[in-house]
C-alpha cells in the first residue's frame, strides 16, 4: 500500500504525545502517542499507556519496540539504530521486539499501523531520531540533578552521562529519576557528522536466532490445548459450499471438528483436529459438492483476449501532457508500437499464511506475522463481535511478507475468527498448507500494456501513448475513497505515470476489469509491470537511435531528477565489466524513479539451453542518507533475486482454477536461477533516507530482457520467458 | 498411532503418531523442534532438511515409520559439531539471513555439503545449495560457505 504523499513534511508537523513513566521493576519507560491530522479517526481517543516505546531497564539494557513487522527487511535493526544514535546508547546494550497491535504503534503515512511501500525508516526517521534526543536529554538532566551542574557541562557516550568533573553515570542508574522528569518539548538533534551508529554498517540483531532453529515465526507457536486448523476452500474463487461428508472424516484419528466457514467471498470447510497430519489428512479425504452458479471462472487465456482488446482503446487518463494529437501528427514510419502481457504472480512466501488464535468469547488473543497489524485486528474484532480493545493482536515474526500479508479484506484473521467462535475457548492455528496458499489469490494483478511512441528526429521520444490494463487493488476496498480520484488506481500505473523521462507528449490511460481473482500489492507493486514496459521501451529506442544505453537515458531524464541521474551515474562507473564481455555474454541495464529513491542496475546475461542465465548484477542506489548500509546491500541484492521471478513464472488460471500449486509450476528462483555476484553501490548522502526495500525489484528484469535483446536481437514482450 | 523410538541430536525419544506423518511433522509438533520448517511439503524448497544418519535429508516427505534406527540431526543440535558450528558463525558473520525461514534448512544443507566436499568451488555449491530462499540471499549464502570452508582447514 503506497500513494502520493508528501512524505518529508509530515512528521514533524504531526503533534505528538510521549510520556515518562517509572515502571515497577524499575527503569524509564517511554511510550508515545500522535495523531494524524489526515487520517484522525482515532485523534480524539488517544490510548492509554503501555503502549511502550523504550525501556532503559536499570541494569543500562535498552529496549526498543518496533513497530513494523520483521520480515527479512532489517527494521528490526535499523529503527533502533536511529534510536540508539541520538540516545547515544551502548549498541551492545540494545536489543529490539517487535510490538504489539497497539494505536501508539500506527505509523505515517497511513496513519495505520502497517508495513508496506519501503516506508519503515523513511517515515520513521525524523520520529525515532527525536525519541532518542528526547530520552538522553532526560538522562542527562538527571545526571546534572544528580550532581548540581548545569546539562549543558554535561556530555553522553555509549550509554553513560559524564560530568564537567570526571561524574560518571551509566543510563541505568540514572533511569529512574529520568523517568520523574518532564519529556523535554524541544531537543537539538545531531550533526550527521557526528554520527556513531546511523551509517555505519551493522549486523542485524535477529541472525543467531535465526541460524540456531530458536526464532519463532508464527508457525512455530504452540500454546496448551491449541488444536491445528486446516481449510478445504473452494476450486473456484468465490464459489460456495453445497454439501459434504462430514461424518466420513469426523471419525478419522485424532479429528475433532468439521464444519463450513464463511470466507470474505464464498465459503469452505474447516477442519478441525489435534495434529497438523491428521488435519491435512482429513481436510484432503473431505468430499465437498460445491455450489458454483454465481461465480466467475477466470481463465486466463480468455482474459488475455479480453485485455488485448482493451488495450487497443484509450482507457480512463491518468496523466496527459502536452498535445494530446501528437501520434496521429507523425509519420507511421517513426511510430513503434509495443504490446506487453504479463502475468499474475504469487508472493510464495516460504512461511505459508498462517495465524493463532484465542476466543473467550470476551476477549481474543491472536499471533499473527501481519503487515497490517491494527487493521487485522480491527477485522477480527468486527468478526468476533468486539471492540478492537478486546483484541490483543500480537505481530509475529513472518518468513518473508512481500506484499501477501496486508490484503485490506484481511481474508485470513476473517477465517480464523470464524473457526474461532465455533471451538470458543480452544486456541487454533490455522494453517495454509504451499498448495492452499499458492491458490488462495491475492496476486500480482496480471496486466496487458500497449504503448505507441512517435519517435522524433533527434532518435528522441516525442510523443508517448501508454495504455495500461490491470484489475485495481483498491476499488471495491475500504480504501477507496481514499485513493481512487476520477477512477484511477494510481497503483496500477505508479512507475509509468511518476517516471521521470521527459518526454514532451506523454500520455497514460488505464482500464481497470473487474475480475474474480483476488489481487493484491505484490513487493514493488505497479513499478514491477510499468517499469519493465519503460526501460524495456527506452532501451529499444536507445538501440534504434545508435545511442549508448546511459547516455540516451540521461539526455532524456529531468535534470531536476537527481536521484535516479545519480544512480544511472555511479552504475556507469562500477559496470564498467560491460566493456569487456566474453563472447555469448551480454550486460542490459535499467533504471527506476522508485518513490524518490533512484535505483539502477547492470545484468550480464547469457542463454543457457535456451533459457536466460543471469551472471552479474550491479546496482547502483540513491536513497538519502543510508542508515545500515549493510541492510541496504541485502535488501537490494534480495530485490534483484526476488525481481527475477517474473521471467520465470506465472499464476495462470483455467476456467476459473489456478493451474499452479507448489514450486513445481510456480518456480521462484533458486540459487542456480539467481546471479552469482550483485555488488550493490550506494550514492552517497546525508539526505532524508528514502526507501531501500522495494526499489530494486522492478529494474532487474528489464535489465535482463536488454542485455538479452543485444544478443539476440529480439524483444520479449510476453513474461514468463518460455524460451529465448 | 504406533510408538517409535527415533533418535534426535543424540537423544532417543518415543513417539506416538500415525506412521505415515512426516519426521517433520514429528520434529515440530512432539518433540517441539520447531526450527525445522515446513516449506512446500513435498520436497522442493528444503525448508525441512535435517540429517538423516549423516546424509541432508527432506523430512517433510519422510514417514516417521522409515526412520528406524537412522541419527537425525536438526538445526538446533549442528551446534554442537565443529562444522556445524563454523557454518552458524559464518552466517552471522556474513549477515545472511533476512526473513530467515529457510535459513535452517541452507544451513543444514551447507553443513552436509562442507562435511563431503571441504573446498567446495562456487559449482559444488551452487550444485548442492538446492534450497529455496524466497529472500534472495544467494550471494551471501555463498559467501558465507567460502568463508566457513576457509575457517575449517
Amino acid at each position: 500500500m503506497r500513494f502520493a504523499y508528501q512524505p518529508d513534511k509530515g512528521h514533524l508537523s504531526r503533534r505528538t504525545f510521549l510520556r515518562a513513566s517509572a515502571v515497577a521493576a524499575g527503569g524509564l519507560l517511554v511510550s508515545l502517542h500522535f495523531d494524524f491530522p489526515a487520517l484522525a479517526q482515532n485523534a480524539e481517543a488517544l490510548p492509554a499507556p503501555p503502549d511502550a516505546y523504550i525501556h532503559i531497564k536499570p541494569d543500562g539494557r535498552i529496549v526498543i519496540a518496533v513497530r513494523h513487522i520483521e520480515m527479512g527487511q532489517g527494521v528490526l535493526t535499523s529503527l533502533p539504530m536511529i534510536v540508539a544514535e541520538e540516545l547515544d546508547a551502548d549498541w551492545s546494550q540494545v536489543s529490539a521486539e517487535l510490538a504489539p497491535a497497539g494505536d501508539a504503534y500506527k505509523a505515517p503515512p497511513l496513519g495505520i499501523q502497517s508495513t508496506s511501500g519501503s516506508w519503515s525508516v523513511r517515515y520513521g526517521y525524523q520520529q525515532h531520531r527525536e525519541f532518542g534526543a528526547r530520552i538522553r536529554a532526560m538522562l542527562v538532566g538527571a545526571a546534572a540533578d544528580r550532581w548540581k551542574v548545569r546539562p549543558d557541562e554535561c556530555r553522553t557516550e555509549a550509554g553513560v552521562v559524564r560530568g564537567p568533573g570526571g561524574q560518571s553515570a551509566g543510563y541505568g542508574e540514572l533511569a529512574d529519576d529520568a523517568a520523574r522528569r518532564p519529556m523535554p518539548e524541544q531537543v537539538v538533534l545531531k550533526n550527521p557528522g557526528d554520527f556513531r551508529i546511523i551509517g555505519k554498517s551493522t549486523r542485524r540483531m535477529d541472525s543467531r536466532p535465526k541460524t540456531d532453529g530458536s526464532q519463532k515465526f508464527a508457525l512455530d507457536i504452540d500454546l496448551p490445548g491449541m488444536k491445528i486448523a486446516l481449510i478445504a476452500r473452494p476450486p473456484v474463487f468465490g464459489a460456495r459450499v453445497k454439501a459434504f461428508d462430514a461424518q466420513a472424516v469426523r471419525s478419522m484419528e485424532g479429528v475433532r471438528d468439521v464444519f463450513e466457514i464463511p470466507l470474505v467471498k464464498g465459503s469452505a470447510v474447516a477442519v478441525v483436529a489435534d495434529r497438523f497430519w491428521s488435519a491435512k489428512q482429513a481436510r484432503d479425504q473431505l468430499k465437498i459438492d460445491w455450489d458454483f452458479s454465481s461465480v466467475e471462472r477466470a481463465d486466463s487465456q480468455e482474459l488475455r483476449a479480453r485485455y488485448q482488446a482493451l488495450a487497443k482503446t484509450r482507457g480512463t487518463v491518468a496523466l496527459s501532457r502536452g498535445d494530446k494529437t501528437a501520434l496521429s501528427k507523425t509519420t507511421p514510419s517513426q511510430h513503434l508500437v509495443a504490446e506487453y502481457e504479463l502475468p499474475y504472480l504469487a508472493a510464495a512466501a516460504l512461511e505459508c499464511l498462517n495465524m493463532t488464535l484465542r476466543y473467550d468469547g470476551d476477549r481474543a488473543e491472536a499471533w499473527i506475522p501481519s503487515q497490517f497489524a491494527t487493521l487485522d485486528q480491527g477485522v477480527l474484532a468486527q468478526a468476533l463481535g468486539l471492540d478492537p480493545s478486546q483484541v490483543t493482536l500480537h505481530v509475529v515474526f513472518a518468513g518473508g511478507g512481500f506484499g501477501r500479508r496486508s490484503p485490506l479484506d484481511g481474508n485470513v484473521p476473517f477465517e480464523a475468527a470464524a473457526i474461532a467462535k465455533r471451538v470458543r475457548g480452544t486456541p487454533i492455528k490455522l494453517i495454509y498448507t504451499r498448495e492452499d496458499d499458492m491458490r488462495s489469490g491475492y496476486y500480482r494483478p496480471m496486466t496487458t500494456h500497449r504503448v505507441e511512441i512517435a519517435i522524433g528526429g533527434d532518435g528522441m521520444p516525442w510523443a508517448w501513448q501508454h495504455v495500461a490494463v490491470g484489475q485495481s487493488f483498491i476499488i471495491g476496498t475500504a480504501m477507496e475513497k481514499t485513493f481512487i480520484k476520477d477512477g484511477v488506481d494510481p497503483l496500477v500505473i505508479e512507475g509509468a505515470v511518476n517516471n521521470k523521462y521527459r518526454i514532451p507528449n506523454f500520455e497514460v490511460s488505464v482500464h481497470h476489469p473487474a475480475v474474480s481473482v483476488p489481487v493484491y500489492t505484490l513487493r514493488s507493486v505497479g513499478h514491477s509491470q510499468n517499469t519493465f514496459v519503460m526501460e524495456t521501451l527506452i532501451d529499444e529506442l536507445a538501440v534504434r537511435a545508435k545511442a549508448d544505453p546511459f547516455a540516451y537515458r540521461l539526455k532524456l531524464l529531468d535534470p531536476e531528477a537527481t536521484k535516479v541521474r545519480d544512480a544511472l551515474t555511479l552504475l556507469e562507473e562500477k559496470s564498467r565489466w560491460r566493456n569487456n564481455l566474453a563472447s555469448g555474454r551480454a550486460a542490459g541495464i535499467a533504471c527506476a524513479d522508485y518513490w524518490d529513491t533512484g535505483i539502477a542496475c547492470a545484468a550480464e546475461v547469457s542463454v543457457v539451453d535456451n533459457r536466460p542465465r543471469v551472471h552479474r548484477v550491479t546496482v547502483a542506489i540513491a536513497c538519502g542518507l543510508p542508515v545500515n548500509p549493510l541492510s541496504i546491500e541485502a535488501q537490494c541484492q534480495g530485490a534483484i533475486g526476488f525481481g527475477l521471478t517474473q521471467l520465470m513464472s506465472a499464476i495462470t488460471l483455467k476456467d476459473g482454477e489456478v493451474e499452479q500449486s507448489n514450486f513445481d509450476g510456480f518456480r521462484p528462483p533458486y540459487m542456480s536461477d539467481a546471479p552469482a555476484a550483485i555488488d550493490v553501490y550506494i550514492v552517497p548522502s546525508n539526505d532524508a533516507p528514502l526507501g531501500v526495500g522495494e526499489p530494486a525489484t522492478p529494474v532487474i528484469s528489464p535489465a535482463v530482457v536488454n542485455g538479452l535483446a543485444r544478443l539476440t536481437g529480439k524483444r520479449y514482450r510476453i513474461l514468463p520467458i518460455d524460451a529465448v | 498411532m504406533a510408538t517409535y523410538k527415533i533418535t534426535v541430536n543424540g537423544q532417543r525419544r518415543d513417539v506416538t503418531v500415525d506412521p505415515s506423518t512426516p519426521l517433520l511433522w514429528v520434529l515440530r509438533e512432539d518433540l517441539k523442534l520447531t526450527g525445522t520448517k515446513y516449506g512446500c511439503g513435498i520436497g522442493l524448497c528444503g525448508a525441512c532438511t535435517v540429517h538423516l544418519a549423516g546424509e541432508a535429508t527432506r523430512s517433510c516427505g519422510l514417514p516417521v515409520s522409515e526412520v528406524g534406527d537412522q541419527e537425525v540431526v536438526t538445526i538446533e543440535g549442528i551446534g554442537v559439531d565443529r562444522v556445524g558450528r563454523t557454518v552458524q558463525e559464518a552466517w552471522v558473520k556474513k549477515d545472511v539471513v533476512q526473513c530467515g525461514y529457510c535459513q535452517s534448512g541452507q544451513i543444514m544443507a551447507a553443513v552436509a555439503l562442507l562435511k563431503a566436499t571441504p573446498r567446495p568451488s562456487q559449482a559444488d555449491i551452487e550444485g548442492s545449495m538446492t534450497n529455496l530462499c524466497r529472500c534472495a540471499t544467494y550471494v551471501r549464502i555463498r559467501a558465507a560457505i567460502q568463508d566457513a570452508s576457509t575457517r575449517l582447514i
